[in-house]
């Protein structure tokens, strides 16, 4: 048998898992449109915020903490996956890569504390900072 | 039994259950929810209100399959169908029992974290589909806070890796016959069970759905089945984080002969569905800023000092 035919033997459960739960979802979102009500009536098709008629559009600017959030993720997770490769492999690389491990979650430490430092891990704009200090100043 | 017959046995039966489970759970939470807070919860449906999620499937069949017109319809109904499949698809790797699970993979616990943060997509999806300001503020909070908490989720995990040396769910299980990894790695089993509903974003890190300020949060827009599936979708993974939870820290189905080994399975899952259900019981939400810098600033070193201590103690 080619390796091939044996990775088949063996995943094909989880193909037809997934395969079905495919189904159960298409199920699920198509017997509400055939079973359900088709009332319209004239406020069904506003957006819904608590019976306030809506003002201005959805694409407004967002606050920056939530890009800076996102980048640290890609840089910080990215970093992380690596570890996962060590983790598996801690007692066949020994010391050796213990060491080179501590060396490369310093580094993470590093930047971490520096954007700490730098106050970017704390979930306020420059405005409401500056806000605090005065408040603490008084 | 042929292996084959054995394996779509398993596949069905697990779909089933899991669903089953899932539209199970919603009712045991509002009935446990309901003793704890002094009232009842639902009681009307059958006995003690268990046919309460037969009354509900009705109902929610019944509704009207509502697109918003103002909505992106392709993915507003696209987001609800990945929030459940991710979550139902990462039950294939877990291992029940001897012989009872869909897949036996090497690389189980990869398999299990790339499903999980795929669920951010479903949030996103859903919330920038809905073109609704509440849905958008949701989405975005749902979105940083799953992503903050999926950086140490993945590594509070690694220090069972390293003390098993394998990424394979159920050598991990059989790992723990001389002693569950609990011991060893409480601090990771706090990190993970925290992250684990954080992930789901229920209480008290429900902050994406905070009802008084936003509505219900990304599905603010949805009604119908489509929110059904978010919820459902939430349950199985309260499900699958407590499963998770038994399969790594709490040896899985191993336990003294006087039950079979999948009872093993289930009542330790069930236990900490439970401790889930009190937890949302009993704690209030923080503000919206301490849970994401009490994630970096005091999980994710947490989290890193945990694995150098371990693979310290191992190489020692």
């Amino acid at each position: 048998m080619t390796y091939g035919e044996e990775l088949i033997r063996h995943i094909w459960p989880l193909a037809l898992f997934l395969v079905m739960v495919g189904g159960l979802i298409v199920l699920m979102l198509t017997l509400p449109a055939l079973l359900g009500g088709k009332r319209v009536s004239r406020a069904v098709n506003e957006p819904y915020e608590c019976g306030i008629v809506p003002v201005g559009s959805t694409h407004f600017r967002m606050p920056i903490p939530f890009y800076l959030f996102a980048i640290f993720f890609v840089i910080f997770d990215l970093e992380v996956v690596f570890l996962f490769a060590w983790a598996v492999a801690v007692k066949e690389t020994g010391w050796l890569g213990f060491t080179e491990a501590l060396i490369f979650i310093l580094i993470l430490f590093a930047a971490l504390i520096y954007l700490w430092r730098l106050g970017a891990l704390d979930w306020r704009t420059s405005r409401q900072k500056l806000d605090l200090r005065n408040l603490d100043a008084r | 039994m042929s292996p084959v017959v054995n394996n779509l046995l398993n596949v069905v039966l697990i779909l089933v259950c899991v669903v089953f489970g899932a539209a199970l759970l919603t009712w045991l939470e509002r009935r446990l929810l309901g003793i704890w807070q002094d009232r009842y919860g639902p009681n009307r449906v059958g006995p003690f209100g268990t046919l309460q999620i037969v009354a509900d499937m009705i109902k929610l069949l019944m509704k009207q399959d509502w697109v918003p017109p103002f909505a992106d319809r392709l993915i507003f109904i696209v987001a609800p169908a990945f929030a459940m499949f991710v979550v139902v698809a990462a039950f294939a790797v877990i291992p029940m029992a001897p012989g009872v699970g869909v897949v036996d993979l090497n690389i189980g616990l990869l398999f299990f974290l790339a499903m999980t943060s795929l669920g951010v997509y479903a949030v996103m999806f859903g919330a920038y589909a809905s073109d609704n300001k509440y849905a958008m503020l949701g989405g975005l909070r749902a979105a940083a806070q799953m992503v903050s908490y999926e950086v140490f989720m993945g590594l509070s995990l690694m220090g069972v890796v390293m003390l098993a040396g394998t990424f394979n769910l159920r050598e991990l299980v059989l790992a723990q016959a001389d002693g569950w990894f609990i011991g060893p790695q409480i601090v990771g089993f706090f990190i993970f069970f925290m992250a684990g509903i954080a992930e789901s974003h229920r209480t008290p890190f429900d902050l994406p759905e905070a009802e008084h300020e936003l509505t219900a949060g990304f599905h603010t827009e949805y009604s119908g089945m489509k929110f059904a599936m978010f919820f459902i979708g939430e349950y199985v993974s309260v499900l699958m984080s407590a499963a998770m939870i038994t399969v790594l820290f709490f040896g899985g189905w191993l336990g003294p002969a006087w039950l079979p080994p999948l009872g093993w399975f289930l009542l330790k899952t069930m236990t900490l569905v439970l401790l889930m259900i009190l937890i949302r019981g009993s704690l209030p939400r923080p503000r919206y800023d301490q849970l994401m810098t009490f994630g970096w600033k005091f999980m994710l070193p947490l989290a890193l000092i945990n694995l150098l201590i371990t693979s310290a103690l191992i190489l020692i």
